[in-house]
């Protein structure tokens, strides 16, 4: 097993922040969690907590931002992009100020703490917003290298980040390119589009769809907006049929997304594979991936699915 | 202590006010819509700020070294753009154009559009916020630079405010001097009957900043107030600025029904009349 991605956030920043003094972090007290205490205790004059007090969390780094700096603000996923969306509509998006949003214990896999902190919303209310641009990476190395992306950036970026560890699916000389759609494996019965930690999941499904004799396609979307349209459209017309995985609401994420392409260029059988319209609940990762259909299998079942439905 | 103002520029500052409340009467019956109550309440504030006090060039609205102003009751734009037109940022008539589409003069301030805003504001809560991080960010380069804000006494019932509040206080903002444009009136009525803010004073005085009360009229107290203001170490400064909202048109003044409303062209005359009257006293 490799890093969480939140782990790999907080070593990476540390890196950035040796190579540029205009970083500096903020976090509302939960710097241990988020991983920014790694950067704190590199460069604790750069190192501003908050509080617990999200909307100031925003405010400040606007105002850090028109003055400069290049500030990344951490805190999960829920209390970012949903306690705090106004701020970040507002504030950052609508001045289109340089702040990057690093929003961890995304999704159902924050586990025990249950509902009231899983954001499963996220990915819908940040894609929405003019100017912003929202990345979810897969696995460490893939947030070391869009966190480094997000500084080297101008502009406002939510990045969506992840508590539980996840296998490491890159190698150190992977390329992170903006917007661009990383094709994992190819196939010529139906795609998989997965993003964040259902990127693995995906991979796996695609396996287990080659021993019952069907070849999948497997690509990663870690840029949810811009999002590739073009690799979308070709998958489209190379397999005919789509399925997307996401550990997000289907309704506005990466499905959203995908499905809006799909009907404006060239409509085929899709199927989404996500929580579908409901809360989380307490558990163990892997029980609440099971229990809301988030696993190997499901996306397997989706993918015959999707396929029996192809003319 | 700083030097006093000579009555001379006293006199001076006083007839640029005017002539900013000349002009926010006229932009906002031109544009039929806006905010002149408390527009003209602030106009006083805004005057000594980018008069007598602000480090800003009007050919070079982005000089790093530059002082800051972050308008956080931002329906007040009009006070803004008026100001900003007096001081030469951009040419008067550009004002008549305020809230028509394509004009730069958004309904709310909006620093991509037009040079001299220094941050975006208008739903409140949200600029002092932005105030304090350009304050820390000025910190952090050694700055000079100061950074001013002005609220709205009813804009003190959002809680983002007091969030803001405490860290300002917390990371010992001195570079940051804040005022709350005291006029006791909101949308909806007195914000004593609304939901009270007050006692304001001693709540800032709570939340660990220099307070300092004034008559938010009289220029020479506002000026004073900022001079003590860049004297405290340590602290943030707020200033209670008492004010009367829809100051300089009698019959808008103390009156919350002007808050939002635009006047009729005929009552434009008679309000221009009024402020033309004023200036010549």
């Amino acid at each position: 097993m490799g890093l969480a991605t939140r782990e790999a956030y907080g070593e990476i920043l540390k890196e950035l922040g040796e190579k540029y003094e205009n970083i500096v972090v903020l976090d509302a007290d939960l710097s241990k969690s988020t991983k920014t205490a790694v950067f704190a205790k590199a460069f604790p004059q750069r190192f501003f907590n908050v509080g617990i007090a999200e909307q100031n969390l925003m405010g400040v780094g606007a105002g850090l931002a028109a003055g400069g700096k290049i500030p990344f603000v951490s805190t999960f996923a829920m209390f970012a992009a949903g306690r705090a969306f106004e701020q970040i509509r507002n504030s950052i998006c609508y001045p289109k100020l340089n702040v990057k949003i690093a929003a961890t214990h995304a999704g159902l896999t924050v586990g025990e703490d249950g509902a009231s902190h899983q954001a499963i919303e996220d990915i819908s209310l940040m894609r929405s917003i003019p100017n912003m641009t929202v990345i979810v990476p897969a696995d460490a190395e893939e947030t070391r290298k869009a966190i480094t992306f997000a500084a080297e950036y101008d502009g406002p970026v939510y990045i969506r980040l992840g508590r539980m560890a996840v296998p490491d699916l890159f190698a150190a000389d992977y390329t992170f390119e903006h917007g661009k759609a990383v094709q994992l494996a190819d196939g010529k019965d139906v795609t998989i589009i997965a993003t964040g930690i259902m990127v693995g999941a995906a991979k796996e499904a695609a396996k287990q769809l080659q021993d019952a004799g069907i070849s999948a396609r497997v690509v990663n979307i870690h840029t949810i907006k811009p999002i590739d349209k073009e690799a979308i459209i070709k998958a489209a017309a190379d397999t005919g049929a789509i399925v997307t995985c996401e550990e997000h609401s289907i309704i506005g994420g990466l499905g959203s997304a995908v499905a809006e392409v799909l009907v404006e260029n060239s409509p085929v059988p899709m199927e989404r594979v996500g929580v579908c319209d409901t809360f989380g609940e307490s558990g163990i990762p892997s029980a609440l991936l099971k229990k809301y259909h988030l696993t190997a299998e499901d996306i397997a079942a989706a993918a015959k699915k999707v396929i029996s439905r192809k003319k | 202590m700083a030097e006093k103002l000579t009555q001379e520029q006293v006199s001076q500052l006083e007839k640029y006010a005017q002539s900013i409340r000349y002009s926010i009467v006229q932009m906002v019956t031109e544009a039929q819509s806006g905010h002149p109550g408390g527009s003209l309440s602030a106009a006083d504030i805004l005057t000594t700020l980018y008069f007598a006090e602000m480090n800003v060039n009007p050919s070079d609205p982005q000089a790093v070294a530059r002082d800051r102003f972050v308008l956080s009751k931002g329906h007040a734009a009009p006070v803004l753009y008026a100001t900003l037109a007096e001081k030469g940022f951009f040419p008067k008539e550009e004002l008549l154009t305020l809230r028509r589409i394509d004009s730069r003069l958004q309904g709310h301030p909006s620093m991509k559009n037009l040079p001299g805003i220094d941050m975006s504001t208008g739903s409140l809560g949200q600029g002092l916020s932005a105030a304090a991080g350009l304050a820390l960010a000025a910190r952090l380069d050694n700055s000079a630079s100061r950074v001013y804000t002005v609220l709205g006494d009813g804009e003190l019932e959002e809680g983002m405010v007091w969030e803001a509040a405490m860290f300002a206080a917390h990371y010992k903002l001195d570079n940051l001097t804040a005022f709350v444009d005291f006029n006791g009136l909101q949308i909806d009525g007195p914000i004593s009957e609304v939901l009270s803010p007050l006692p304001i004073p001693e709540k800032w005085a709570a939340f660990n900043w220099h307070v300092i009360k004034i008559d938010g009229h009289d220029i020479q107290a506002i000026y004073d107030a900022i001079q003590t203001a860049k004297t405290i170490k340590g602290k943030p400064t707020m200033i209670v600025a008492q004010t009367i909202k829809g100051k300089g048109v009698c019959q808008m003044e103390n009156i919350a029904d002007w808050h939002g409303k635009a006047p009729s062209r005929e009552q434009c005359e008679l309000f221009l009349s009024q402020l033309n009257e004023l200036e010549t006293q």
